[in-house]
């Protein structure tokens, strides 16, 4: 394990911001056992919870803490310094930092969704949940990591985006889901388990495309900023 | 030995210059970078660390630029003046994550030579979240000095430690400057400056002010004239009596009492308590009125 990464994982879970992460994959699992053992019809409860819940909130807004956090709570308490203070070429610090993120999102995410996906229809729904998320997963937090470096406020911004923009405008108007990771992801699951249960109006090789260049598109753009980044001194 | 070099260098944010055309060469030896607070002492040290683009102007180091140059880092230490470290890391595990992100050959051995520098081994093993801001600042230094870098760039490193933590940290700093590495530590304390350098570089409002020899600046400092504000039992014949001092160059006589100007301010203090005592006056009030350091830097820019 590279020093970058030990380093970034031990900052990760010795915060106490990961304690944030736990009730939402929580309240997945919990519905979703809830709607199985109460005997509802998976077409009822399936797209709200699996979709709604899992897709539409849990697995950006866990991508969102976490992918603000690896680089961007460096940034705010000032640590960053020592790790930018090494002759290491940039995309060394970035690609270990989203390595960290995507990682831990897509655990965090991938095995609540997989073991509702499972209780909806089958393995095979739920196997196709995991992996969509797990590759959702690197491109939100490739967005994130990377908003951490252009905005002193990555927070909000990448709430803006997940609720305003993939939550509310992708409901009204549609050609915003083709910028819209949530519908990536979405198309991406369809692809591997084609049930009833998942809509898009994304196709699978734009999504599987967008998906790519979303990852590596704000990846590029995370390593330039911080080539260039700069600290602002306290005192002047 | 290495040489960083600074050319013209002035770096402003909107209509506010922090750095206004500076160009100095540091070499090997301890530098004192001082001025008074908002001065653009970090600023500076800053751009010298390449954490942040001049905006005109070049910082260099031996011809290699130090903006958007990671490699720059083989040979550079920094201290920045933020005392932020992974509190949630032992001190040894800080210092040994910097030298493996140097690459170095030997880490922990790395690791364990800069600790024993700044003699932190006793509560190495220790978070450093459980330090003391003099502990922590020296947990800084180590690691910013576990790859034996030529340079080494220091922000207000004193801030916050004891008189005898800043007597090692001094020795420390002299060392490595007779050791010949180039260092340069800034601070916004005349004394601090005066006990660990020879050479100094004076900034006053963004602008280098003084620069060279430290007893040189400091003659000129001692030698302005001092501004005291006298009260006493008898002011008119206190004024009639201190105009005849040598070491009074002027004195002021208003309802509130005396403002004595003293050109020399030894001769001044030892004169006043003797008058005092033959003319059987008494002194109410002494009050120096111009001892801040942003008048003793002003005065600087003046001469």
């Amino acid at each position: 394990m590279s020093t970058i990464t030990w380093i970034t994982a031990r900052g990760l879970f010795g915060r106490r911001r990961f304690l944030l992460l736990l009730p939402l994959p929580l309240v997945l699992l919990g519905l979703a056992v809830l709607c199985r053992s109460l005997g509802v019809d998976p077409g009822e409860w399936g797209p709200p919870v699996l979709v709604g819940l899992g897709l539409a909130v849990v697995l950006p807004v866990v991508a969102l803490i976490i992918g603000t956090g690896v680089l961007g709570a460096e940034i705010d308490d000032g640590t960053v310094v020592h790790i930018l203070t090494k002759p290491l070429p940039r995309w060394q610090i970035v690609l270990p930092k989203l390595a960290v993120a995507a990682g831990v999102t897509a655990v965090t995410v991938a095995v609540p969704l997989y073991v509702a996906g499972v209780l909806a229809d089958s393995v095979r729904l739920g196997l196709a949940l995991a992996a969509a998320a797990a590759l959702g997963a690197l491109a939100y937090s490739a967005l994130f990591l990377a908003l951490s470096l252009v905005t002193r406020r990555p927070v909000l911004l990448g709430l803006v985006y997940v609720l305003i923009w993939e939550g509310l405008l992708g409901n009204f108007v549609s050609g915003t889901k083709v910028l819209s990771i949530q519908q990536y992801v979405i198309a991406l699951a369809d692809r591997i388990a084609p049930t009833g249960l998942l809509e898009t109006t994304v196709s699978v090789p734009v999504a599987s495309v967008m998906t790519a260049l979303v990852s590596v598109g704000f990846t590029v753009l995370a390593v330039d900023r911080l080539r260039s980044f700069s600290v602002a001194g306290e005192t002047s | 030995m290495s040489t960083l070099s600074l050319t013209g260098v002035s770096r402003w944010y909107g209509n506010v210059v922090a750095v206004n055309d500076i160009s100095m060469a540091l070499g090997p030896g301890v530098t004192g970078l001082l001025g008074p607070n908002g001065a653009g002492k970090t600023t500076l040290l800053h751009m010298m660390a390449g954490f942040l683009a001049p905006s005109r102007g070049t910082v260099t180091l031996d011809d290699a630029p130090t903006w958007r140059n990671p490699d720059v880092y083989r040979r550079l230490g920094l201290v920045s003046e933020r005392e932020a470290v992974q509190g949630f890391l032992t001190a040894y595990e800080f210092v040994l994550a910097s030298a493996k992100l140097h690459r170095l050959a030997d880490p922990a051995a790395a690791a364990r030579r800069a600790i024993d520098l700044v003699e932190l081994e006793s509560a190495q093993d220790r978070r450093i979240g459980t330090y003391s801001k003099g502990m922590r600042q020296r947990a800084r230094v180590a690691a910013a000095l576990v790859h034996d870098p030529e340079v080494l760039l220091l922000d207000e490193p004193f801030n916050g430690m004891d008189p005898r933590q800043r007597l090692h940290m001094m020795q420390l700093l002299h060392s490595l400057g007779d050791a010949g590495r180039t260092i340069l530590f800034s601070s916004h304390i005349l004394e601090e400056v005066e006990q660990v350098s020879g050479t100094v570089q004076v900034m006053v409002a963004g602008r280098l002010a003084a620069s060279g020899d430290f007893r040189t600046i400091r003659r000129l400092m001692t030698n302005r004239p001092h501004v005291f504000a006298v009260r006493s039992t008898d002011d008119r014949a206190l004024a009639v009596a201190l105009i005849a001092e040598p070491s009074v160059s002027g004195v002021e006589l208003d309802r509130t009492g005396l403002t004595v100007r003293a050109g020399d301010y030894g001769a001044f203090t030892r004169a006043l308590p003797r008058i005092a005592l033959t003319r059987g006056i008494r002194v109410r009030q002494l009050v120096p009125s111009d001892e801040s350091l942003e008048s003793v830097f002003s005065y600087l820019v003046e001469a």
